[in-house]
């Protein structure tokens, strides 16, 4: 889960990392008021989940009344790569002589913690990443005692931060790995970090990424969940399913137990020619309920064509999975879309005897499954 | 045969009061699985799914002899009842439960690194000597015995490749789900070890999946040190960069590590054909054994 930037920024400061004055707005006149208050110049961002904001036209720095006026008018109701700007974060423009970047991410490969300091701020993190790797001074960190003073120290001044301002870095990066520790994060970055010509440094920009697995011990990040989900319609009412779903430009629905089991099935779809419409796993276990919320759900994407099943059953039941397709199925005077079933492991001897065939097509091998449900799928998109 | 575990392995299953610990202990004996106690707070002196009941491993250790556990506790807890197996002094510990938050696990990672006990999972099915043993959430029936050694990020990936297997009649010596967290105990690399070094094992399958950088550290592995012919299939191909696909390892980031492509690729380049379906698998695996 992503928090938006303002609400970081809220948990940032919260916990004594200096940010600028801001407060949100979602109409224009809220804008200029909130400039007037804050005093010019004004950054007015975008608060949506895109990077590169900046080069889309999603922040825009003003001077004055009209041209907050102006910024207000352009950003708020705009289209960022697929997201509807409805909240703008205006913000007090930081006077800035260098630009760093701090962050606290997971390195899988070590499975620890890693501290990373660059000077090279305010620029794409992951290019300087691949394409000047030194430029990050990076500590890892043994996560039974925390990131230790001179963890801190030693990553600032490896990183080339200088020396009058270097105090105050060492402390933002100590306080990030707190925080990211208490509110399991898995990223948390600020970039920039801007220093200025009286030697302060500000938290320009701020990126909070939290463990969805934690949120159960998390109740404040919780809650702000539903605020920071994304645009999409169909992603809601997977939330509230408790799907794992992912929506895809296709026309192939795909419904399957197991991450790997459903991603190889998008995959087989994809190598016979068709082009999936999503990833949804059922989760282990499913019953009927839970099977015929999935065919619903794959239903109300408008660019379905066909659905294929694929169930390999340990824990999940052939016999229950049959039973929420049929629930599902004959509630239709006729079916929306093609449904093509493939069941296999427990009770699939069962589940087959319960399956009504006259509502879906039956194919015993995942194969021969994918290849029938891009095929009706195909006829669809030829009528 | 069988690699780490066989029908001698004396297991307590954590969390065996549960509905899944139960159902699942109770499976597992049906299979053969030397189930020998429960662990499970607060329930010390009953009795469940036929065994014994401790309030803690350590007297399911001291009991029982126990020298394995296999972990169904919810996420909230799991971190704390893989650390209590790891300072039991078990030969090794299988965490089935999905969902335990990253920075549990890594704290659990750093006291393998102090212990002698080895990790399986978490958020895997378990592992199954067919005829032997199965310790975890597998479905025995659909598994042989024989020659091949498997291991997978992914459960239902798995039973498919198995199915594939078995049905033209090639058997497994062990199948070893690692599960699909970005932190896990045994890898691939650790796997692949234990089949190299076992003289029933005579070909591989590694399932792997987009997300980190394991399959590619595998390869390397294998280009050094695997004399057993290994074929691979690598799942996700088809996935958007930035979304996380089930798993919680299953991520593309956007910097251009961790696609199905470079796994792929890396795979290829160390000699492991990867098959474009399941049956492309079995096909690799039919051919060397030929």
């Amino acid at each position: 889960m992503k928090l938006h930037e303002y609400q970081a920024k809220q948990v940032f400061a919260d916990a004594g990392i200096p940010t600028p004055d801001s407060q949100l707005a979602d109409d224009v006149a809220g804008v200029v008021a909130a400039a007037e208050e804050i005093g010019y110049p004004v950054a007015v961002k975008a608060q949506v989940q895109v990077g590169g904001r900046g080069k889309a036209g999603g922040i825009e720095l003003a001077d004055d009344e009209d041209e907050a006026r102006e910024a207000a008018e352009s950003i708020l109701g705009m289209d960022l790569k697929g997201y509807h700007v409805d909240r703008v974060l205006v913000e007090g423009a930081v006077d800035f002589v260098n630009e760093l970047y701090v962050g606290i991410t997971m390195d899988r490969g070590e499975g620890k913690p890693v501290a990373m300091v660059s000077t090279k701020g305010g620029v794409n993190i992951e290019e300087v990443a691949e394409e000047d790797p030194e430029a990050i001074a990076r500590e890892h960190i043994d996560p039974s005692f925390g990131m230790l003073p001179y963890q801190a120290r030693r990553a600032v001044y490896d990183a080339g931060v200088e020396q009058s301002v270097a105090r105050d870095v060492s402390s933002v990066l100590t306080t990030l790995y707190q925080l990211w520790d208490d509110k399991d994060g898995s990223d948390a970055e600020i970039n920039p970090l801007m220093v200025t010509s009286d030697d302060e440094v500000v938290a320009a920009d701020a990126v909070m990424n939290i463990d969805e697995d934690a949120l159960f011990r998390q109740p404040e990040l919780a809650e702000m969940e539903a605020e920071a989900a994304g645009g999409d319609e169909l992603e809601r009412m997977a939330d509230e399913y408790d799907f794992d779903y992912v929506r895809l430009d296709g026309n192939v629905g795909i419904i399957g137990n197991g991450a790997g089991l459903v991603m190889t099935t998008l995959d087989l779809v994809d190598y016979y020619g068709g082009q999936p419409a999503n990833f949804l796993d059922v989760g282990g276990g499913a019953k009927a309920a839970r099977i015929a919320n999935a065919l619903d759900m794959v239903f109300s994407d408008d660019n379905v064509d066909s659905v294929v099943f694929n169930i390999f059953g340990g824990i999940t039941r052939g016999d229950e999975v049959a039973r929420g397709i049929n629930e599902a199925l004959e509630q239709f005077d006729e079916i929306p879309k093609p449904v093509v079933v493939r069941l296999a492991g427990t009770n699939w001897e069962e589940g087959m005897e319960i399956l009504n065939e006259d509502l879906v097509t039956v194919e015993q091998t995942l194969e021969d499954a994918v290849q029938r449900a891009v095929a009706y799928a195909g006829e669809v998109a030829d009528q | 045969m069988s690699v780490l575990v066989d029908d001698e392995t004396r297991v307590v299953v954590q969390g065996i009061t549960g509905g899944e610990g139960k159902f699942h202990a109770e499976q597992m004996m049906e299979y053969g699985t030397n189930v020998v106690a429960g662990a499970v707070p607060g329930k010390g002196g009953q009795e469940a799914a036929g065994v014994p009941v401790y309030d803690t491993v350590h007297e399911a250790v001291e009991e029982e002899n126990a020298d394995t556990s296999v972990i169904f506790v919810p996420p909230a807890f799991a971190g704390d009842a893989i650390f209590e197996s790891l300072d039991s002094g078990l030969d090794l510990a299988v965490a089935i439960t999905e969902g335990i938050p990253t920075q549990d696990m890594a704290r659990v990672n750093k006291r393998l690194t102090e212990t002698d006990t080895r990790l399986i999972g978490p958020n895997c099915p378990g592992l199954i000597t067919p005829g032997e043993a199965k310790l975890g959430i597998l479905p025995g029936n659909i598994f042989a015995s024989g020659n091949v050694g498997l291991v997978s990020r992914s459960g239902t990936l798995t039973y498919q490749v198995v199915d594939n297997l078995t049905n033209r009649g090639i058997g497994q010596t062990t199948a070893i789900g690692i599960g699909g967290d970005p932190i896990i105990g045994t890898d691939f690399v650790d796997a692949l070890e234990l089949f190299e070094n076992d003289s029933e094992t005579d070909a591989i399958v590694m399932c792997g999946e987009i997300g980190g950088e394991d399959e590619e550290e595998a390869a390397a592995f294998i280009d050094d040190n695997v004399d057993t012919p290994v074929a691979g299939f690598i799942a996700g191909r088809t996935a958007p960069p930035g979304k996380r696909m089930g798993h919680a390892g299953a991520i593309v980031s956007g910097s251009g590590t961790g696609t199905a492509e470079s796994k792929i690729s890396a795979l290829n380049d160390a000699g492991v054909p990867v098959g474009d379906t399941p049956e492309e698998v079995a096909d690799h695996i039919e051919d060397f054994l030929a």
